[in-house]
């Protein structure tokens, strides 16, 4: 079983063509500079952005369905927790939209909060959180939600770069117990190799290479990858 | 160094204008009667139209908010249509803003008199009754509620309606859960300020819905009435309009309405 997203996006004369197989239970990395269509890719599987292709997991297929029936998580780059919810009722938000009652959905955020090491800020607002603590949050939020796949856009950029390799460590702990297909988008070379198992990069909405990336760092296809490489040293 | 601009120039008439905004309000507290205040509020006819007052304001609000919600909502979400529709739609709800009330008070009778062009097909008639006074402020003051949501609305972040939805949420539960409670405080605002509005109606108010003590004379009809009277009671009634402004006032602080109290 996999994710499997024939991305076809017109937007404004800028068009997305892309073509992703994302087996359950791993992890795709997108890389590409400003502009290459990443985050218009995760919009187009959520279901966000019209998309003239075709998304299935599974042989369930998404095409039409509407944001809430897709099961497909979205975390934001400034995880966007909603600021008018403690963080219990912000994870139990999902369980509670699939119809759960109050004492359900808390009951089953609290399990995530737990499993996150979230439990003493359960009845916190978003804004008295660390920015580590934010996008924990925002994962067990997604996960709660019980989501076939996982769209994680630039989950780090927003953190110092002093924390980004504690949270990152975290992160790809949490994913391994993911049995969804995980797409996270990113800029950086470490995430890719904490995060994800594959690899593709995307420039001026086309695949130009995909693989490891021990096979990225192999055979560079082109000068942005050679870039990326030379960054990471 | 910055030099002020602050000549003896500008506070000539900025002086005035303070003088202006003040000065009446100052007369209003002066002149009071505050001896005989609590025996001249307790008269019959004031504590009706004081009811009265408090009463249909409510129920304006109440209204205001059950349509004027939604209508802020679809302004807020006009962006993507055509520009002549939306731009009616705007101005719609603008009028009644700039128009005087006489004239919206005029236009309610034309529509829902007797003869208007809706009122003659009801079996009942509006005009001159409670219900009328509080169709009368809505039309008056429900703007004020629309254009504080609508802005509430256009400032809020559209991607945690995104989130909700991807989490599972329907459009409704979004809606319920994640719009409003996001914009509550344009909506308190709005409701407050809509109340307050109102409150005061005057114009719109005797033309539509005349003064009919108990029925229709509000406080501030009952004021004008009695201005002519008894100028004491005119004064404890006026009095009893600004208290409640300024605890409006206090209650719109900073958080609702920026600038309001910097």
């Amino acid at each position: 079983m996999s994710l499997v997203a024939e991305l076809r996006v017109n937007r404004g004369g800028f068009l997305l063509d892309l073509e992703l197989a994302v087996p359950l239970g791993r992890a795709l990395a997108i890389v590409g500079p400003n502009g290459a269509g990443k985050s218009t890719a995760l919009a187009a599987i959520a279901g966000l952005t019209p998309n003239a292709g075709t998304v299935r997991v599974g042989d369930r297929v998404l095409d039409g369905l509407p944001v809430e029936h897709r099961r497909v998580g979205y975390v934001f780059q400034d995880y966007l927790l909603f600021p008018h919810l403690t963080v219990l009722d912000n994870v139990a938000f999902g369980p509670r939209a699939a119809g759960a009652s109050t004492t359900d959905a808390r009951d089953a955020a609290s399990a995530w909060l737990d499993r996150l090491d979230l439990a003493p800020f359960a009845q916190r607002r978003p804004g008295q959180l660390s920015g580590g603590q934010a996008q924990r949050v925002a994962l067990a939020r997604a996960l709660a939600a019980g989501p076939d796949v996982l769209l994680l856009d630039e989950p780090l950029a927003a953190l110092d770069v002093e924390l980004r390799a504690d949270v990152r460590a975290e992160l790809a702990a949490h994913l391994t117990d993911f049995a969804g297909a995980t797409i996270v988008v990113t800029h950086s070379l470490a995430d890719v190799e904490a995060l994800a198992h594959d690899v593709t990069v995307l420039e001026r909405g086309r695949a130009t290479q995909r693989g490891s990336l021990a096979e990225l760092a192999a055979r560079p296809a082109t000068p942005y990858v050679e870039r990326l490489l030379a960054a990471a040293g | 160094m910055r030099r002020s601009f602050l000549t003896p120039a500008l506070w000539i008439p900025a002086g005035l204008a303070i003088g202006l905004l003040g000065l009446p309000l100052v007369a209003l507290i002066v002149r009071a009667p505050w001896a005989q205040l609590p025996q001249l509020l307790s008269r019959t006819e004031v504590l009706q139209a004081l009811s009265l007052s408090l009463g249909t304001a409510a129920v304006s609000t109440a209204v205001s908010l059950v349509l004027g919600i939604p209508l802020a909502l679809v302004l807020a979400r006009s962006a993507e249509w055509p520009t002549v529709p939306r731009r009616l739609l705007r101005a719609l709800v603008t009028v009644p803003l700039v128009l005087p009330p006489v004239v919206g008070g005029v236009a309610l009778l034309l529509l829902l008199g007797r003869r208007g062009l809706v009122g003659q097909l009801l079996p009942f008639q509006i005009p001159f009754s409670t219900t009328a006074v509080v169709i009368a402020q809505v039309f008056v003051a429900m703007p004020f509620l629309v254009l504080a949501v609508e802005g509430a609305v256009r400032a809020s972040d559209r991607r945690f309606e995104a989130v909700a939805a991807t989490l599972g949420a329907s459009r409704w539960t979004v809606l319920r859960r994640v719009t409003l409670p996001l914009v509550a405080p344009g909506v308190a605002a709005g409701g407050l300020l809509c109340f307050t509005r109102a409150l005061g109606e005057f114009g719109a108010t005797i033309t539509f819905a005349g003064s009919f003590p108990g029925v229709t004379q509000t406080l501030p009809i009952a004021t004008y009435l009695e201005l002519q009277r008894d100028p004491d009671a005119a004064i404890a009634l006026s009095l009893t309009l600004m208290a409640v402004s300024v605890v409006v006032l206090v209650s719109l602080r900073d958080r609702w309405v920026p600038g309001l109290s910097s």
